[in-house]
Parts: C-alpha cells; structure tokens; sequence
C-alpha cells in the first residue's frame, strides 16, 4: 500500500517562501508596556558605550581570575551590587561629586593592579571594587532615556556588566600559562595606560 | 508562448507563499490580556513578559537549587500555591492595597541570599517561598481583576510557576561542579542589584 506522504520543499524554495513571507508581514504595533524593548537595549548597550566602562569591568574580571578563589566569584557578586547602590543614589538625585575622574581612576588603579599582579588581602580587594562600583553605577543610574522602562533598562544593563566581567575573568583564564601571566600583565598595563587618558580627559 | 504549467517549480511554489503570505497578516492587536489566545494562556504568557514576576520566579529557584532537594520540594508547592491563594484573595478582593514596588523586596532578599549561599533549612526556606508567592500572586490577581478578566489567567500564571521552579530548581540541584554553582551566586546578586536599581525607580 502506498503510503502517503508530503511534498518536499528544496532549501532554497524553502529559502525563499520564508523571505516572501518576512516581507509581507505587517509591524506588530502591540506592547504589554510602552518602552520594554527599547528599554533592555539601551540597558545592555550602555555599559558597552563608554571605553572606561568597558576596560574597568574587563580589569575586575582580570583581577579576579589574577586572585582566584575566593576573589574570582567575590569580585563579580560585589560589583553589580554595590553598582546598583551607586544607581540607586543617582536615581534618587543624591549627587556624588566627580563620578567621571572616579570612572577614569578606577581603570587606572584596577589596571595597576593587573599590571603589578598586586595581590592583597580579600577585604581589601573588595573594597576596592566596591568603592568604584558605586560611581559607575551613579553614572548608569542618571542615564536612563525618557519614555523607557527603568525595570528593563535596569536589568539591560547589570546583565552586560556582569558580561563584561565574564570576558575579564575568561581572558584572565590564560594567567595558568607562563606567557598569560605575562600578556595578563601587559593588558593591565594597556588599562592602566588608557585609564590615565580618560583621566586626562575628564581634567581637562 | 509558455503557459502557466511550464512554469518553474520554485516560482509556483513561492507564488503560492507570497499569495498565503499576504492574506495572513493582519494589524496585531496582542496585548498582556487580549492575546486571543483566552485568560489561561494570557495567564501562561504575562509570566514571561513581566520581568517583574518572572526574575523572582528564576530567584526563588536558584534559591532553592542551592539549599537542596528537601527545600526544592517545600518550594515548588509552598511557592505555587501560595501564589494561587493570594491571587484568587487579590482577585476577590480587587484592589491593590500594597503598592508594586513592594516586589523589589522579594528581588532583594532573594537575590541576596542567593549570592550569599545562605543555608537555609527547608522551613525557612518554605516561609520565604509562600511570602513570595502570595505578595506576587495578589498583585496579579488584583491586577486581573482591576483589568476586568477572568480568574482563569491566575490558573495560567501558577502553571509557569510550578513548571519553571520545578525545573530551574533541578537543575540547580543537580550543579556538582563547583563553577556553576558560583556562576548561581552570581545570577543572585544581578537580581539583588535589579531590585535595589527597581526600589530607586519606585522612590523616584
């Protein structure tokens, strides 16, 4: 008996109908609330705009992978809270004087830290941390675009902090080998030196 | 003069599609409880579109995953249905007495004593999961209600909290290689910092 059975679409018909069929579709203009999707977006592309975010987030990771257990796990849970704190001070108004010259430092001296392979106690570490945690998160925590979601924007952008972290202790992996030791170090220098610029910049 | 028969496959085959393509979209009208889809699936999919109640779900979860299988147990039920009790109260009740930024309490402790690995014993950690579930569950049901839907959604809502705690909470239990289990730190203490930036935004 003759079974039944569908007709095959080859690849690029397949292709094709799927083109035809993304190109015919109206927008979809629902929303559960205005802003969400724009929302997350700028939450995740924020902490990735600015360079001395970037680096000073690389270099925790850096650091933490540099330290290794307990810093490496202490380091990242640290930062993201103490960043909401710092947030949560610029959502609420209260000011904090210099937040630029702090961004721009704290990539200098976390830089420096890799660099040197500087390797104090834990408190200190965390401390550290935690006291520029607070001035980038001040800085996202004043930033939000008007008309979007301060939930999703929030979440947006302590998951790309987290992220960046993620990188630096992941980069941070080589620091097993003699020459990652070594390039671990030159990066932090690179940091260190890239720091000391945005520091110009945010004097001058 | 070639006829309609002697045509390509590949152009009947995307004609048809472009023809289908067109007549199928239509101006989308979804919203968090007019999806089309009836109460018990607006219930299914307003979980995953509100970070509000889905990350205290995840939270609850990790939680749970980290104190073991007797505390998963106690909060895969404890947290459900304490979730259905305060809904179906919020519902009958129909008026939200505690304001939504209240939730950001549950971010808070939950996340906290997450990136804390806080032992937790399974009575403790029951009592948490029915203080979240009802503090979330009357917020949905008097949200319902003030929306004017039917109580079914609740039925919804409480099916992708059994579901997701349950398999989140698995997983997590079943983490044996010390990493991942940090790698779970870590997730709390981004909800931790979620829920302070939230409190901000609330206080704003």
């Amino acid at each position: 008996m003759k079974r039944f059975s569908f007709p095959s679409l080859r690849g690029y018909e397949a292709a094709l109908t799927l083109l035809i069929l993304l190109a015919s579709a109206l927008p979809a203009c629902a929303h559960v609330q205005q802003g969400q999707a724009r929302g997350i977006l700028t939450g995740l592309s924020h902490p990735v705009s600015g360079l001395d975010h970037v680096l000073a987030m690389i270099a925790v990771g850096l650091w933490g992978a540099q330290l290794g257990a307990p810093a490496l796990w202490l380091l990242p849970v640290t930062f993201p809270m103490m960043m909401a704190f710092g947030g949560f001070m610029g959502l609420l108004g209260i000011p904090l004087p210099g937040v630029e010259i702090a961004i721009a430092l704290s990539a200098v001296l976390l830089g420096f830290m890799v660099a040197s392979e500087a390797k104090p106690s834990l408190l200190v570490a965390g401390a550290v941390v935690a006291f520029f945690a607070v001035f980038h998160g001040h800085a996202h925590g004043t930033e939000l675009p008007p008309g979007q979601s301060g939930l999703l924007y929030s979440i947006g952008f302590v998951i790309a902090t987290g992220c960046l972290h993620g990188v630096g202790i992941a980069i941070g992996a080589v620091h097993r080998w003699p020459v990652g030791r070594i390039l671990l170090r030159l990066s932090g220098a690179a940091v260190c030196i890239a720091g000391i610029g945005f520091l110009w910049s945010a004097v001058a | 003069m070639k006829g309609f028969a002697d045509m390509p496959r590949a152009v009947w085959v995307a004609t048809s599609a472009a023809l289908g393509g067109m007549a199928l979209p239509s101006p989308a009208v979804a919203h968090l409880v007019t999806t089309g889809l009836g109460p018990l699936y607006d219930g299914i999919s307003h979980v995953f579109l509100s970070p509000d109640d889905l990350l205290p779900i995840l939270a609850m979860s990790l939680l749970a995953g980290l104190n073991g299988p007797e505390a998963g147990r106690r909060t895969l039920f404890g947290l459900a249905i304490a979730w259905l009790a305060g809904g179906l109260a919020g519902f009958i009740f129909g008026r939200a007495l505690l304001p939504g930024t209240l939730t950001c309490i549950s971010f808070l402790v939950l996340g906290g004593l997450t990136a804390a690995d806080r032992r937790l014993s399974p009575t403790v950690m029951l009592v948490i999961a029915v203080a979240v579930g009802l503090l979330h569950g009357w917020l949905n049901g008097t949200g319902i209600a003030e929306a004017r839907r039917e109580a079914l959604g609740l039925a919804g809502i409480v099916s992708v909290v059994f579901v997701l705690s349950a398999l989140v909470s698995a997983f997590v239990i079943s983490l044996k290689i010390g990493w991942m289990r940090i790698a779970v730190r870590v997730a709390g203490s981004w909800v931790a910092a979620i829920g302070l930036l939230m409190l901000g935004w609330g206080l704003r």
